[in-house]
């Protein structure tokens, strides 16, 4: 070689703190440490694993991520090495496969996922992992979305040669009030252990029994109930941990999975919502780094039901007399009975309380109304919990944040609204998306003095069975809007099924009433949607600066310094 | 030495060279620690008390000792690998859980002569400055480990462990762990694992790798019983003499424990490479039984390859030219036999005559692999009881020729694919007895067997998919 480069490719990626890689082939640089397994998904080349997964410790165990490794010959003493005119010195393959999960890259090192070696090592591996399981894919909820499956499928050899007996183990186990499991169908990946272990803290899964009778099981004495329980079923990469309440209910190439957000407490948890047609059947965490990590509360995970309730309302209800029952009635009858009601009340005896459930578009609405109106007299419900020192916040609306930056509230006037109502200085009060019986702790009786109660809300409560008109609104899965969690996070609710009935989305309830009640603002009445609105404002609201829908992505961003952390993630980015 | 008498029939043959094994089975000698010291016992821990840490090491790896566990790995190396800068204590284990099939070496140390083990292990820790070690005893030894207690609680009454050793300033504690039965908790990181108190599910390399990141996370030394006791003889003899003698690259003395259809088995200690396999079966053991003849061995315990008597190896002479010889020829030292594709292991030689089916012998291993699975990787929990069950159908007549195929195509799927050694452990068995016995096994298939179910589930399916015409 006459002439050598300036500059090796080494040395270029020393600088930035990397190292060289050929993967199949191809050069690409990783920044030092990064693991062999993440390296090769990151360009595009799939490395299949059962047992690993980035946020738990590698276990190593299940071998499905075999890959071939070769690294420069090494140098006899004193020699120097010699580099090709691409600048990499050549690659000597090593004649064992090593496991991706477990190995970090290194300079010049070179993976090959295409070649015989791991071909079969990876063939072989499913073959083993077949030999004992009980291969009724058709029964398995799994069935889908079966890690097992889908190598089976890429990767496997399509034929069986084992003919003899299975090795039988423990079926439909009850592990927890919330998980089950079928000891057959477990590849043993232990993800479950170690999340268990790791992340919850709570050591009750293990595993029993030696050589191919290994089983997972619980601790004698303990059960799988923590509130972080059904993460494990997330995790399981077959169907040997099921969820009590998603058995057999659905097969999951029916589903639509939307992403979008919790609204269960202040952390906003990204999760997906699994629908069918109109009905919502499971619900999973997203993966979000700086919010939920790639877990939930079963808590949160299972308030779903009352989408589908025969609680919901979907027709607007109207009370012709103080006296008479609701009865259903149309959208353009009922508003305009509405706003010829409000016209009726005198606006310092009028209260209106809204709710940090409500998203920010909801609440930018709540307030045009409420100024429409001429109402002082405006707050939200406050709802304070325990802060589980994982995910749930002590803050269990998912909305304060927005409240604050929003309406300026905070909660602080509720109680002079109570007191109005009790001693009878309010005479008229609008509520939305609220049961003031509970939280906010105006009592029924109290309800049933007043002059007119208008409520805004998606299913039955005492508040609405006590209202002279029910607008039906939509639930979390039925809208578009956002919200910013505890740590300043603005975030996205996604619409994963249609509002049922005639419900309608809140904003545009507001909006139209708002309208009716002769608002002219074109910055309020002109908007069609949340996405308008949030541009709108965006340019109100200095946080919102330049936010538009597009831009806040599934992830969400950071417009607030709220001081606010959340415990799992402070944990999980201590740990790095 | 003249002045030791052995038990009657316990006396060495003359090719013997008894030096680890030096009061086994002697006259008038007891584990008692009056015993061990009457006979120059913790002279050599004096010697090298006197004696930087590092100065040991260096003797240790002058000296070209190589573990005697079974793999085999320089020890003085080994203790090298301690990273530099550490700050974490480092521990010492003595892996005494000798479970490998045929082998049988450690348990006549710890049974009678414990003190030369404590004194091996006195002499390491002060190489590599631990101050706490344990004996991870195997479950199977409920006397040794009453006598190895016995023997600590001496030691220690002597001022040979607990706080400043022998007016040293060097602190020292040995425990005692036993294990609960498994043949995995012989594998070091599995070993570790047990101590902890988990299950001894081996670990991953890279990271754990003991020396770095063992017992507790720090840095750990596991060691043979055999090597710790090499250690002490190395620092008896001094590094350069303990070289000079026996196979360059594995010197010293090496215990055989020869079990099977020989006229005397048991144990010998002879300089490594000093004699052949055949000088070995036929001197030392006395040959075949009457009417007999050696069909197979298996080199250096259950996992080692077996190798056939009449096998035409490929040997090199002096002068670079090939010779045919066989296994007879072969020198009982570490490396000649892995030339020819087995191994000499922990020292454990089992030999089959001519009598021997070698599929019900293969079975038996399997039976005992499949048990000793720890269960942890998929291809060796999957793939031993599958062997267990081929060879188990073969054996009972219910195999077919393709099956033989197939058991060989496990193994090998096996093989090099596991966390630890198990699966070549596992698989080497199974590899070399289907290769070389192929036609022994295909004796007892039958091409008709490939179409029968082979199990209760298989014979029921078969109901629904009998057409009936």
């Amino acid at each position: 070689m006459s002439k050598k480069p300036a500059l090796l490719p080494k040395d270029e990626a020393a600088a930035e703190g990397k190292v060289n890689v050929q993967i199949n082939g191809k050069w690409y640089r990783f920044p030092k440490g990064t693991r062999i397994a993440d390296a090769c998904n990151s360009v595009g080349v799939h490395v299949p694993c059962f047992c690993y997964h980035p946020k738990l410790s590698v276990a190593g165990s299940c071998r499905m991520c075999l890959v071939e490794q070769g690294m420069p010959p090494r140098l006899a003493p004193g020699a120097t090495p010699t580099y090709n005119e691409d600048g990499y010195q050549t690659i000597q393959w090593m004649p064992r496969a090593i496991i991706a999960c477990a190995n970090t890259v290194a300079e010049n090192m070179g993976i090959r996922t295409d070649g015989k070696l791991c071909t079969e090592a990876r063939r072989g591996v499913l073959e083993f992992l077949l030999t004992n399981h009980p291969l009724d894919c058709p029964i398995c909820d799994q069935a889908g979305e079966c890690k097992l499956q889908e190598y089976t499928s890429d990767y496997g050899s399509g034929t069986h040669r084992f003919t003899e007996s299975k090795t039988k183990k423990g079926k439909n186990l009850s592990l927890g009030p919330r998980v089950n499991m079928d000891q057959e169908r477990c590849v043993l990946c232990r993800r479950c252990i170690r999340f268990m272990k790791e992340i919850v803290g709570e050591e009750v899964l293990g595993v029993v029994g030696r050589g191919t009778h290994n089983a997972v099981t619980c601790y004698p004495g303990t059960q799988l109930d923590s509130n972080y329980s059904m993460n494990v079923v997330d995790l399981c990469p077959v169907g040997a941990l099921t969820s009590k309440d998603f058995r057999f209910k659905m097969r999951v190439w029916f589903l639509k999975s939307t992403p979008t957000i919790d609204v269960n407490c202040g952390t906003g948890t990204n999760i997906n919502i699994w629908t069918r047609e109109q009905q919502v059947y499971r619900i999973t965490p997203r993966q979000n780094d700086e919010v939920n990590s790639c877990w939930m509360p079963d808590s949160h995970r299972l308030n779903y039901k009352y989408i589908n309730a025969p609680e919901r309302i979907l027709t607007p209800l109207v009370k012709t007399d103080a006296k008479a029952p609701q009865r259903p009635s149309t959208w353009d009858a009922t508003l305009n009975l509405v706003v010829e009601q409000l016209h009726k009340c005198a606006p310092v005896e009028v209260a209106i309380i809204a709710s940090a459930r409500m998203t920010n578009e909801e609440l930018y609405m709540a307030r045009a109304l409420a100024r429409q109106l001429g109402v002082t007299k405006f707050d939200i419900v406050p709802r304070k919990g325990e802060n589980d020192g994982m995910l749930i916040s002590e803050d269990r609306n998912p909305n304060s944040t927005g409240a604050k930056l929003i309406l300026n509230k905070t909660g602080a006037g509720l109680t002079n609204i109570r007191r109005g109502v009790k001693n009878g200085s309010i005479r008229s009060l609008i509520v939305l998306g609220e049961d003031v019986t509970e939280e906010a702790g105006i009592p029924a009786e109290d309800l049933a003095e007043l002059d007119y109660l208008l409520v805004m809300a998606h299913s039955e409560s005492a508040t609405t069975k006590a209202a002279d008109v029910v607008l039906p609104g939509v639930t979390f899965a039925e809208k578009y809007g956002t919200m910013i969690n505890v740590a300043g996070r603005i975030q996205r609710l996604n619409k994963a099924i249609e509002p049922l009935g005639e419900a309608r989305s809140e904003w545009s309830i507001m909006r139209e009433l708002t309208e009716l009640l002769g608002c002219d603002c074109p910055r309020v009445i002109a908007c069609p949607s949340p996405m308008m609105i949030l541009e709108e404002m965006a340019l109100e609201f200095e946080p919102m600066k330049g936010l538009s829908w597009g831009n806040i992505g599934n992830e969400g961003k950071v417009i607030l310094d709220t001081g606010v952390t959340i415990p799992l993630i402070e944990r999980e980015k201590a740990k790095k | 030495m003249s002045d030791i008498t052995y038990k009657p029939g316990k006396e060495p043959h003359p090719r013997e060279t008894r030096r680890i094994f030096r009061n086994i089975d002697r006259e008038g000698y007891d584990p008692s620690i009056k015993c061990y010291i009457k006979d120059g016992g913790y002279k050599t821990l004096k010697k090298v008390l006197a004696m930087e840490p590092a100065a040991v090491i260096d003797e240790v790896k002058k000296s070209g000792l190589r573990g005697r566990g079974g793999a085999g790995f320089p020890t003085g190396v080994k203790w090298t690998f301690i990273p530099k800068g550490n700050t974490k204590p480092v521990y010492l284990v003595c892996n005494c859980d000798e479970s490998e099939p045929g082998t049988f070496k450690d348990r006549f140390i710890v049974h009678q002569d414990p003190h030369q083990l404590i004194e091996g292990m006195i002499i390491a820790c002060y190489a590599v400055q631990a101050h706490y070690a344990v004996i991870y005893m195997r479950e199977e030894f409920p006397e040794g480990a009453r006598i190895m207690q016995t023997a600590l609680d001496e030691a220690k009454a002597k001022g040979y462990l607990g706080e400043n050793i022998m007016k040293s300033g060097f602190d020292l504690k040995i425990v005692l762990h036993r294990g609960a039965g498994a043949y995995i908790c012989g594998e070091e990181t599995g070993l570790i694992n047990s101590i902890e108190g988990a299950r001894p599910y081996p670990r991953i390399k890279p990271p754990f790798f003991p020396a770095a990141i063992g017992l507790y996370g720090c840095p750990t030394i596991v060691n043979n019983v055999e090597s710790l006791c090499q250690v002490r003889q190395v620092m008896m003899m001094g590094g350069e003499a303990y070289a000079a003698e026996g196979a360059q690259r594995s010197p010293g003395t090496r215990i055989i424990g020869v079990s099977g259809d020989v006229k005397r088995p048991g144990y010998y200690e002879i300089i490594s490479g000093s004699i052949t396999y055949g000088e070995l079966l036929y001197d030392l053991c006395g040959g075949p039984r009457v009417g007999r003849k050696f069909k197979a061995i298996i080199p250096g315990g259950a996992s080692a390859k077996v190798m056939r008597c009449d096998e035409v190896l490929k040997g090199r002479n002096p002068d670079g030219s090939v010779r045919n010889m066989t296994i007879f020829d072969v020198p009982l030292d570490l490396d000649s036999i892995a030339q020819h594709g087995s191994m000499s292991g922990s020292g454990g030689v089992i030999v089959m005559d001519d009598t021997r089916s070698m599929p019900k012998m293969l079975n038996n291993l399997n039976r005992f692999f499949a048990w000793e699975s720890c269960g942890q990787c998929s291809p060796c929990r999957e793939g031993n009881p599958w062997m267990l069950k081929l060879s188990t159908r073969i054996c009972n007549g219910q195999g077919s020729p393709e099956d033989v195929d197939l058991l060989k195509d496990v193994a090998d799927n096996i093989c090099g694919r596991t966390v630890c050694a198990f699966g070549e452990a596992c698989s080497w068995p199974t590899q070399a007895f289907t290769t070389k016995f192929r036609d022994e096994f295909l004796a007892l298939t039958k091409p008709i067997n490939a179409l029968k179910p082979h199990s209760p589930e298989a014979a029921e399916a078969r109901k629904f998919l009998t057409r009936e015409d």
